[in-house]
């Protein structure tokens, strides 16, 4: 057999042997199947990637990967990655959070993050609910879903992220869906290798909450435009959005923040000179 | 998928080889993963069923890298492989699964794959005159055929009318 060797690593490289919890059918399969891929793509060895999250079903994921992770605490992945970032450029920091972790407890993280536009990847598994704690009414959840816990619904408009990132500096803003294995792959391939803040939202169903969310396999869309750099025609475009176009809405030139820490990756010796009192 | 793609694209017996181990990974690790699933979910019979899906299609790859030994097989980046879904079209959907699934239910969907399968390599035998691809292309579908034909028997056993109503008498939503 003569095969001529290219790549390093297969996707199964990133994965671990934990068996995930989620709910079969869950969307959050898929998001790991698209992660464990983009990195086999980027080829980024494992030891070089660290994973972190809050809390909820779609922040079990670094426990699901063979990279460096940090189940942290509610709402405030972004502010752990964003710390990991600045001590350790060297690194490829993915943040990964739901709706909820992300949108709400952490809303507040997610607008400083896009402003402050460090070089990492925010990957939202969107499923417009609260699923861990059994279906209550997330930030995305649209005004009129009515359940046991939200009888009418809530009445409310929802928080719309893609806006919310644009307007507040995200360097790459994209939206994919979860069943869309090679698009979702691709985007966060780009969106890990763009410089600064990405953030990328994967509707990602909750089956076992929202089942009628299964059939957004059938209504999300190509987006019927190419990306752009210019967040004025960015903004156009998602505001007249119907929420399920899928593709990279705009790539910004910002420059990223750029750390002051020296480089001491390997060196804790430089590390402890910088803490010593 | 649809078969056009390959067909443009697949040139050479090698590539075809590859395309075709390729296929049967993804569907073993697949099936692992849904029986993983429903182990999760204590459903043996499923994680029984998914396991041995799992186990064929194994075989089936060790036959393939076996046929490869004599031959120039490329090595194919992932997102470079000729399936138009993203996907290998042996694979089955996880967004398709379902907790309470029943033995029927899991067996439509393997049917589906194993389908997806057979069309992929039927459809290269028929639009291609080289030879030496028609050759393995006729192999593969035949042993794809064969699996859609173990699936069929199978189903026979969990008729429809049999088929249980998904009811759970703890449903998630309901906790007032």
């Amino acid at each position: 057999m003569n095969i001529q060797k290219t790549a390093t690593f297969k996707a199964g490289d990133y994965k671990s042997d934990l068996t995930p919890v989620w709910c079969p059918g869950c969307g959050d399969f898929h998001v790991l199947l698209s992660v464990t891929k983009a990195l086999a793509e980027l080829g980024t060895p494992p030891e070089n990637v660290a994973v972190i999250s809050g809390i909820g079903c779609s922040s079990r994921i670094p426990a699901y990967t063979n990279c460096y992770g940090f189940h942290g605490v509610h709402g405030r992945s972004l502010a752990l990655g964003a710390g990991l970032k600045v001590a350790r450029p060297d690194l490829t920091v993915m943040v990964m959070s739901g709706d909820g972790d992300g949108f709400s407890i952490g809303g507040n993280h997610f607008l400083h993050a896009c402003r402050r536009n460090i070089d990492m990847t925010y990957i939202v598994m969107d499923n417009r609910v609260y699923g861990m704690t059994k279906g209550q009414p997330s930030p995305t959840t649209e005004p009129d879903w009515d359940s046991a816990l939200s009888p009418g619904g809530t009445g409310l408009s929802p928080f719309h992220p893609l806006v919310i990132a644009l307007a507040s500096g995200a360097n790459f803003v994209a939206r994919e869906f979860s069943g869309d294995i090679k698009g979702s792959t691709r985007t966060i391939v780009e969106a890990v290798r763009h410089p600064g803040f990405s953030f990328v939202e994967i509707l990602s169903p909750c089956v076992t909450f929202r089942p009628d969310e299964r059939e957004w396999k059938n209504q999300t869309h190509a987006a019927a435009v190419e990306a752009t750099d210019d967040p004025a025609r960015a903004a156009r475009r998602i505001m007249t959005d119907d929420g399920f176009n899928v593709g990279i809405l705009y790539r910004g030139h910002r420059k990223p923040y750029e750390t002051h820490v020296k480089d001491t990756a390997g060196d804790p010796a430089v590390l402890e000179e910088e803490f010593a009192i | 998928m649809t078969g056009d793609a390959a067909t443009r694209l697949i040139e050479t017996a090698g590539e075809l080889l590859a395309h075709a181990y390729q296929m049967e990974l993804e569907a073993q690790e697949r099936y692992g993963y849904l029986a993983d699933q429903m182990q999760m979910h204590n459903n043996v019979d499923l994680t029984k069923l998914f396991r041995e899906l799992a186990r064929v299609e194994g075989i089936h790859a060790s036959g393939i890298l076996e046929q490869m030994k004599d031959m120039q097989v490329p090595q194919i980046r992932p997102p470079d492989y000729k399936w138009s879904g993203g996907e290998s079209p042996e694979v089955v959907d996880m967004g398709d699964m379902h907790y309470m699934m029943s033995p029927r239910q899991a067996l439509l969907l393997a049917l589906k794959a194993e389908q997806s399968a057979f069309e992929f390599f039927d459809y290269l035998l028929k639009s291609t005159d080289n030879q030496e691809i028609r050759h393995f292309a006729a192999e593969f579908a035949e042993e794809e055929q064969e699996h859609v034909e173990l699936v069929l028997r199978e189903l026979k056993k969990y008729p429809e009318s049999d088929e249980p109503a998904r009811e759970d008498m703890d449903p998630p939503t309901q906790q007032e």
